[in-house]
């Protein structure tokens, strides 16, 4: 009996024309380019990277010149933003702050939805005792206070003398290490509802093995919350590495980042008569982070298969 | 087309299968002692109603029984001689997609939805067989070609909410398929699609089955599909098998009252009916049956008997044909 004659009587089946594949990755992609603040957001925080990777490249000054006699300028011609107490270009340094705040929010991103998904995908995975060890460990993470924590892991680093430079690898770990609860809980939930769809069933006739099914066949399908909610803790990080470097534990001077620039509002004499030390920084803060949540609240919208626009 | 049943080897044998639930209830006797075999090449097709444990029988087999609550409490499940169930996990899903493989009910969601078609069926190829990704691609088209769907190389990078069910179900059995399987377990694998696709659907496994010579174990509660497919035919009822012929035997001669309603009430072509008959009463609650025939309070011929002990499974004159009722015992005869 040959095969070859099936083709022919199935051929209805067959939508006329060859579409190319409408991937559920395309639609959302689609939907997103829909949403005009979401765009707006987008090319900010492009731009911001571009600002601050490729800004300090063009810029006359470095970070180490002290040039006493040029102190306190205000903004001018050849210092746009002007300068601080040690002459120092503050537009050179917003930019070099921003590279910080915005690796550090990635990295520490990077770190929570590493841990976060995981942890979480197994829990669901397994479920009984695995599932009660990582979701109590989750409780814990989550009941320990963040800000105490990091301000008493900011004193011990300097206790330690660890280099400044070296610190903000720290930043970014902690700030992951202790974040990754909530994405974890959304992961183990989705998890939990897709391990007993009839497709892992399949996946278990054919004798696939479990980590190929949790990563392979069940993470993947719940990238869309995975995503969003990085997106948001992005912001979330620069936030919370704005508010310690401003307390003075987070990144330290030398190095500069939009936190420890900002509290130069801590003086009442700077605050006051020189907005131009800590308005810029406190700007970038605020038009990234919102930036990046109208980012997520778009990709939200465009990942739910429910929104039907 | 496959009445060459000539003495074949055995493939699959099912000796005293017990798989139990315990629920809140009590415990639900799914499958209850239940033995039959499956011989090479051969079509065997387990009917039943909704809850006989037809499909517990087959997810017995490819062990796939959360436990807890289902428990396989007794028996052996022989596969080509080796015991399945005392298989090492590891050696199961070796067996697993490669010899034994399965097809279910719902196309709609049995495909993962976020991965091509094309990594779905290479995805057994890489793992069974050890292919590269290259060899496996090209064997993937070939079997997207093999199961009746054109322009294979654009299915391939397709994702399944692309296609009908009838096609999904066709992808489904390309992916059992994949590593030549000795064994086919068709968990009603028509039922949720509509006639003509079904009838398509048929024709494929029967096609499919004469080229690379599987045994397929094909569950359905339609006898219409079992007239058309099977060469042996199981006759479940409430976890226990009452009846077992080859498939002629069976619709010409059937013995058990159950198996006698069954036919009764389908309908039959050119023959103008009122109202189809229908077996009265229904199923047994299945916590904790008693040791009788589960039939007996719908069965038309009940005697005392029925009602206090469990008939045999046992051959009635013809040689292939087992029944387990009282009618054709001698100590139902006394009475």
């Amino acid at each position: 009996m040959s095969l070859e004659a099936a083709p022919v009587e199935v051929n209805a089946q067959v939508p006329a024309k060859p579409v190319k594949a409408d991937s559920p990755w395309r639609i959302a992609v689609r939907r997103f380019a829909r949403n005009k603040l979401a765009l707006a957001g987008l090319i900010i925080v492009i731009l911001m990277f571009l600002i601050c990777y490729i800004g300090p490249l063009l810029s006359p000054y470095n970070l180490y010149d002290y040039k006493l006699t040029d102190k306190n300028l205000a903004p001018n011609a050849s210092h746009w933003l002007g300068t601080d107490k040690l002459g120092r270009d503050i537009l050179l340094r917003t930019m070099l702050a921003g590279r910080i705040s915005l690796a550090v929010g990635l990295v520490a991103t990077i770190i929570t939805v590493l841990v976060g998904a995981t942890l979480g995908a197994v829990a669901g995975f397994y479920r009984g005792f695995v599932d009660t060890v990582i979701m109590r460990f989750a409780d814990i993470f989550s009941s320990i206070p963040t800000l105490p924590i990091l301000i008493i892991m900011g004193t011990v680093l300097s206790d330690l003398k660890v280099d400044p430079s070296n610190r903000i690898y720290f930043l970014m770990l902690m700030l992951g290490v202790l974040s990754w609860m909530g994405l974890a809980r959304l992961v183990r939930s989705q998890i939990l509802t897709l391990r007993e769809q009839e497709f892992m069933l399949a996946t278990d006739a054919l004798g696939l093995k479990d980590n190929r099914k949790i990563f392979r066949h069940l993470l993947p399908n719940t990238i869309p919350i995975i995503i969003v909610s990085a997106t948001l803790s992005v912001a979330g990080a620069i936030l919370s590495e704005s508010a310690l470097s401003f307390l003075g534990i987070g990144v330290v001077p030398p190095t500069p980042s939009w936190g420890n620039m900002i509290s130069a509002a801590n003086n009442l004499i700077d605050f006051r008569k020189r907005p131009w030390l800590w308005v810029p920084p406190g700007m970038c803060i605020l038009i990234t982070v919102t930036a990046v949540n109208l980012i997520g609240d778009a990709l939200r919208d465009a990942l739910d298969p429910k929104m039907k626009k | 087309m496959a009445k060459q049943t000539v003495e074949t080897k055995t493939l699959v044998e099912f000796k005293n299968l017990k798989t139990h639930f315990h629920t809140s209830a009590g415990v639900v006797k799914a499958v209850d002692d239940v033995s039959f075999s499956i011989r090479e090449g051969e079509t065997l097709c387990v009917v039943g109603e909704s809850g006989c444990g037809k499909s517990v029988t087959a997810m017995s087999l490819m062990r796939l029984i959360e436990t807890p609550p289902g428990e396989i409490a007794g028996g052996e499940i022989l596969f080509e001689g080796k015991d399945l169930l005392k298989l090492s996990k590891r050696d199961m899903s070796r067996l697993r997609g490669n010899e034994v493989a399965m097809i279910f009910q719902e196309p709609m969601s049995s495909l993962n939805p976020v991965l091509t078609i094309g990594e779905q069926i290479c995805e057994p190829l890489i793992l069974h067989k050890n292919m590269d990704r290259k060899e496996a691609k090209k064997r993937a088209i070939e079997l997207i070609t093999l199961v009746g769907i054109p322009r294979a190389e654009d299915i391939f990078h397709a994702y399944p909410h692309e296609l009908s069910g009838g096609m999904r179900q066709r992808i489904m059995i390309a992916i059992a398929l994949s590593c030549d399987p000795k064994l086919l377990i068709a968990d009603e694998p028509t039922t949720a699609l509509d006639v003509t696709i079904q009838a398509q659907i048929l024709d494929l496994m029967r096609e499919i089955k004469t080229k690379v010579n599987t045994a397929i174990m094909l569950i359905t509660h339609d006898l219409g599909v079992v007239a058309e497919m099977a060469d042996f035919v199981v006759v479940m009822y409430a976890g226990k098998v009452i009846e077992e012929a080859p498939v002629i035997d069976l619709f010409k001669d059937p013995q058990h009252p159950y198996t006698k309603g069954l036919l009764k009430a389908k309908p039959v072509l050119n023959q103008k009916q009122e109202r189809l008959y229908s077996i009265p009463g229904q199923v047994p609650n299945p916590v904790e049956l008693g040791s009788n025939c589960h039939f007996h309070d719908r069965c038309e011929f009940c005697m005392e008997i029925c009602k206090t002990k469990e008939p045999p499974l046992r051959i009635h004159g013809d040689s292939k044909h087992k029944t387990a009722c009282w009618l054709y015992e001698e100590e139902g005869k006394v009475q």
